[in-house]
């Protein structure tokens, strides 16, 4: 029990540091209702590219640019493979996950691992958020505190942008095409936004996630969208009812992918169970909560038609 | 407004789907017809107004609208000319949206999307007021999602979005087809009011004839991929269905019509 409230907080920053990934797989998966694949390679690209140019004494907001730049890029290509190239979305997401494998280790220098040096102390200041900085360090750099803060105003610039005119039409892009293209919206243009707007999120995630566990690994994306599914579809089932507004929608989420952690928390804490089964274990979890609102609507909601029966009374 | 010069499609070409849609139509349409197409199924009317609209391109033949020619343009382009509501009223609004996004959707019809906000305070109270004449009380549900509508709330809905940012040209796809006959009845009126008010240009597909006879300044039925008869003026206010049916025999050397107009 103590060695699992010892870890919590832990559990929360990373959590929310995943969230921010989670908000950017809202966009594609809830917005534009497409399933993007391209978000398991370029959660590395932000790690990888971050990673890197800190190394090499870049300025940490920079570093961060260069790696939302760099995620934007991904979906980019996806983007671009999916409306020029006329590739259906999903196998637009996989080519260039696959794509971006290579990609990410040549940003590494051809390893599969680097890792920020933490050893030297002025270095490891200059981090926005760092697990070492859980304790022993001012409230302000807690990394729950400051990711936190990050999930806070992305969420105030997505809320922004999405009740402008083109936020607007690119919502209107993913609820019903047609009406879309009617009104005179560029919907392939909508589509591309979007990829590149929530991989940029996901890469900004994942150069934080690498700042926070100290290194970038070829593999840390592995799995991330169906991480980001388990936030968005935890959210939803959660605080659907209580958050109706679309900025506590993107809470939602985030809070969504804090659930998710402090549960996978929960299970290595209190089992004795290898931590290579918890991709198996969130796969299942995702499946199933992908499951229960199909089901529902299948085979629990015959209650609406036997009232026709009898004639047209309410017609 | 409109003109189509000599336009064909053929779908699935080079497979056993093939099918040839349009053969050649050729249509003008003068600034301020009220026209109304009628046809049975597969005589390729939804096919003329989505040529039109630009859904796909066709094979050959040219379509210029106001005097532009529309021919190479993207759907979302030709946009700028053109309101349109579909037979399928899930298909003309956005159903997870607010009833005043819809709306201001509709409003930037042919403009830029900018970073600007996406409804302002002044559009709501000009959204209500434009709400009020549909006389179906959703002035007062401005932020409702459009989902919650019924199929003929959201087709009136669609008719004021099709009609928001005045249209050159106005396609209407057997917009009353999925209605109850009550509520399209009120549709159709609602429809007449806000063509004549704005003098639109329109092309209304129906599966009526009788409507086809009562709305609209001109007639056209289709046949086989192509206009078969042309009414209009004089002509048109005195026809009968007996007369069109009569007509459409003679033009096609067909006998179809009856069954297949009636029933379709």
């Amino acid at each position: 029990m103590m060695n699992f409230i010892g870890a919590l907080p832990g559990a929360i920053s990373q959590g929310l540091i995943w969230g921010i990934m989670a908000i950017g797989v809202y966009i594609t998966y809830k917005i534009l209702d497409i399933a993007d694949l391209t978000v398991d390679g370029s959660f590395c690209t932000g790690g990888a590219v971050f990673v890197v140019l800190f190394g090499k004494g870049v300025n940490i907001w920079l570093a961060l640019l260069a790696a939302l730049l760099a995620g934007m890029l991904t979906g980019l290509a996806t983007g671009l493979l999916h409306t020029v190239c006329g590739i259906p979305a999903i196998l637009a997401g996989i080519l260039t996950q696959l794509g971006l494998w290579s990609i990410n280790l040549a940003v590494m220098g051809m390893t599969s691992n680097v890792a920020i040096n933490l050893l030297d102390k002025e270095n490891m200041e200059r981090l926005l958020v760092c697990s070492r900085f859980l304790r022993n360090y001012a409230l302000y750099r807690h990394p729950i505190f400051v990711a936190g803060l990050f999930t806070a105003g992305l969420i105030a610039i997505l809320y922004w942008f999405f009740g402008t005119e083109l936020g607007a039409s690119l919502r209107a892009t993913g609820t019903n095409q047609h009406m879309a293209r009617a009104q005179g919206i560029n919907t392939q243009y909508n589509k591309v936004l979007g990829l590149v707007i929530s991989n940029g999120l996901v890469a900004l995630s994942g150069a934080l996630l690498s700042q926070y566990q100290g290194f970038a690994d070829a593999s840390m994306g592995k799995g991330a969208i169906v991480i980001g599914l388990a936030a968005v579809i935890i959210g939803e089932v959660l605080f659907s009812r209580l958050f109706q507004n679309f900025a506590l929608k993107l809470l939602g989420v985030s809070l969504g992918g804090v659930v998710y952690y402090v549960v996978i928390q929960a299970v290595v804490s209190f089992s004795n169970i290898n931590a290579n089964y918890l991709k198996l274990i969130s796969a299942a979890i995702v499946a199933v909560f992908l499951t229960v609102p199909y089901w529902q609507e299948k085979y629990f909601s015959k209650t609406v038609k036997p009232a026709r029966k009898g004639g047209s009374n309410n017609a | 407004m409109l003109e189509v010069k000599n336009i064909y499609k053929t779908f699935n070409p080079g497979t056993v789907n093939e099918k040839t849609a349009l053969r050649g139509v050729s249509l003008t349409l003068n600034d301020g017809d009220f026209v109304t197409v009628i046809g049975g199924n597969g005589a390729g009317k939804s096919t003329l107004l989505n040529a039109v609209a630009g859904v796909w391109p066709v094979d050959s033949g040219s379509i210029s609208i106001g005097g532009v020619d529309v021919t190479h343009l993207p759907e979302h382009k030709r946009a700028r000319h053109i309101g349109r509501v579909f037979q399928d009223p899930m298909m003309g609004t956005a159903a997870t949206m607010q009833i005043e996004e819809n709306m201001a959707l509709a409003a930037r019809r042919g403009r830029g999307r900018t970073l600007r906000r996406g409804i302002t305070r002044d559009e709501r109270d000009h959204y209500r007021e434009m709400l009020k004449i549909l006389d179906l009380g959703l002035e007062d549900r401005l932020t409702s999602k459009v989902g919650l509508l019924s199929g003929g709330q959201r087709q009136a809905l669609t008719l004021l979005m099709a009609t928001l940012r005045k249209p050159q040209l106005l396609l209407l796809d057997e917009h009353t087809a999925a209605l109850d006959p009550k509520t399209a009845a009120k549709v159709l009126d609602a429809t007449e009011r806000i063509v004549q008010k704005d003098h639109l240009t329109t092309l209304m597909i129906t599966h009526n004839m009788k409507d086809a006879i009562v709305h609209g300044n001109r007639l056209i039925m289709m046949y086989e991929g192509n206009i078969a008869l042309d009414i209009s003026g004089e002509d048109k206010k005195k026809l009968t269905v007996e007369q069109l049916l009569a007509k459409f025999g003679q033009a096609t050397g067909s006998d179809e019509a009856d069954d297949k107009l009636l029933l379709g």
